[in-house]
């Protein structure tokens, strides 16, 4: 596991009983976290726990029917918070624009905004693909010509461009073999070293969150069960942490 | 439904809202300019050539054994401009374009590429719906000119060839000229930018709306281009009815 990066420019990422229903099927009761400036902080937990849900409340796409989220004790719903944090997420699917090449995806959010003159942006494009192991060929690509792996590459590369102070991923390394799971793994962990932005990680995929995490937390029942390093996590003794860690196809 | 009405005149509001900022866009909206042109170009000279054939075959005999034949012309005319030409052209474009704009959205929305617009920080009512919604409103008038254009053309080709009416192309176009009033294309192409609008508006809306996956892109397709012609067909009749002065007028001075 790497040390937490020093002079961390992450933000903290405080939830406060943050409570989500959809319907009748409650989703979110109660959660509490505290997430240090420049950690690597992975969120575990069984599917359908409310994992995703949680991430797309830290990013501002769904909003919670009661509790706060506070960036460096500014609540994610205050005005212009955008503008003094920049969040960014790396989505399950890796939510590229088909419709655009790799170069253009990496470079969407500078030329969209108009930050960097065309040659500036196509320069910075470069910089981030060639940090996540692509070649200048792969930005005039198609997300259509990619496979899992290098969509989610592309992803972190797209993620990094903005410079930002929080990162998420939503299950990184789903639907990836172990090899390119192992890739992303360090990807991941290479970006917070680089950028020191916080860094929150949807997974279920144990060795992931083993492998990464500075903190892990398991969220269970829309509730968070145990909050600790991975070595305090692995000794955890909550029943149900235990058969979600023990569980393999020998055991039951 | 009312709740489908109320987010689409809220996507329309935001639209319009966003109206300024277009040039911003103009990458994506030539994109859909040529889109719309490459792929509905043909199908609209086909139609229109059909239309205007079929308008002078069934009215044609009708006013040739009237003595009225030389009449043919501006009634051809007059309903491919004020009625068939913008109903067929938006119903056309519905189908062709609507549904691929549904269709588009609706696979962003579901394979989370909207999602990931917002987290960095980009509108997509403005990058996604203003070029389409402003594309579909400049190029189905355009369409339309095009479509009078090729419908009289078929009107006077039936016209001139078929022996039960037997107008030759000068004495129909004469007609033509004489009857046809500008206001009359004018009241088309109010028409056809209003459905322009009403078509780009509710087919964004169902592709923004879509849940689930393949199948939910399928449903909403099927929806937007269902409400567009339910939209385009309500809308024809008030606005017929809201430009009935002028039609009378036109018939006064005309024919």
């Amino acid at each position: 596991m790497t040390p937490v990066p020093s002079a961390a420019s992450g933000v903290a990422i405080r939830v406060c009983q943050l409570r989500k229903s959809f319907g009748s099927q409650v989703v979110l009761d109660g959660v509490d976290l505290d997430i240090r400036p420049g950690e690597i902080f992975v969120l575990m937990g069984p599917s359908g726990s409310g994992k995703s849900v949680l991430l797309r409340h830290l990013i501002g796409l769904e909003t919670p029917d009661s509790g706060e989220i506070l960036l460096n004790d500014t609540r994610l719903e205050d005005e212009g918070i955008r503008d003094r944090f920049r969040l960014a997420m790396v989505f399950q699917s890796g939510g590229l624009l088909n419709s655009l090449t790799v170069g253009q995806n990496v470079g969407l959010y500078l030329s969209e905004h108009r930050l960097k003159p065309p040659e500036e942006i196509e320069r910075i494009v470069q910089e981030k693909l060639a940090l996540v192991h692509l070649g200048p060929g792969d930005a005039l690509k198609y997300p259509a010509e990619l496979s899992g792996g290098m969509k989610k590459r592309v992803a972190i590369a797209r993620a990094l461009v903005m410079e930002p102070q929080v990162v998420l991923y939503d299950e990184p390394t789903s639907e990836l073999d172990p090899l390119v799971a192992v890739t992303v793994g360090r990807e991941i962990v290479r970006a917070n070293a680089v950028t020191r932005a916080t860094t929150l990680v949807v997974t279920h995929d144990r060795d992931l969150a083993f492998g990464i995490a500075h903190r892990i937390a398991f969220l269970g029942g829309g509730r968070i069960v145990a909050v600790g390093t991975p070595e305090a996590i692995r000794s955890h003794p909550d029943p149900l942490m235990r058969r979600f860690l023990s569980a393999d196809f020998t055991r039951d | 439904m009312f709740r489908e009405l109320g987010k689409m005149v809220v996507l329309f509001g935001a639209t319009f809202r966003a109206l300024p900022r277009v040039l911003r866009y103009r990458r994506n909206l030539f994109e859909q300019l040529f889109e719309i042109g490459n792929s509905s170009l043909l199908m609209a000279c086909v139609l229109s050539l059909f239309i205007g054939g079929v308008l002078s075959l069934q009215a044609g005999p009708l006013l040739a054994q009237r003595g009225l034949g030389s009449m043919l012309g501006g009634l051809v005319g007059a309903s491919l401009a004020k009625e068939l030409g913008p109903v067929m052209m938006s119903i056309l474009i519905a189908g062709r374009i609507g549904s691929a704009m549904a269709a588009e959205l609706g696979s962003m929305r579901v394979y989370q590429e909207i999602d990931a617009l917002r987290t960095m920080n980009i509108n997509p009512i403005e990058y996604l719906v203003l070029p389409r919604v402003v594309a579909i409103s400049v190029a189905l008038p355009c369409l339309l000119v095009f479509s009078l254009l090729v419908g009289c053309a078929g009107g006077a080709f039936v016209a001139a060839f078929n022996p039960e009416v037997a107008v030759s192309s000068a004495a129909f176009f004469n007609n033509l000229r004489s009857t046809l009033e500008l206001r009359d294309i004018l009241q088309g192409l109010i028409k056809t930018f209003l459905f322009a609008v009403t078509v780009g508006v509710v087919c964004c809306n169902q592709g923004l709306d879509t849940l689930g996956g393949p199948r939910g892109i399928g449903r909403s397709v099927t929806k937007a281009v269902v409400n567009s012609i339910v939209f385009i067909l309500v809308l024809d009749y008030v606005i017929t009815r809201m430009l009935l002065p002028l039609t009378k007028a036109s018939m006064a001075g005309g024919f």
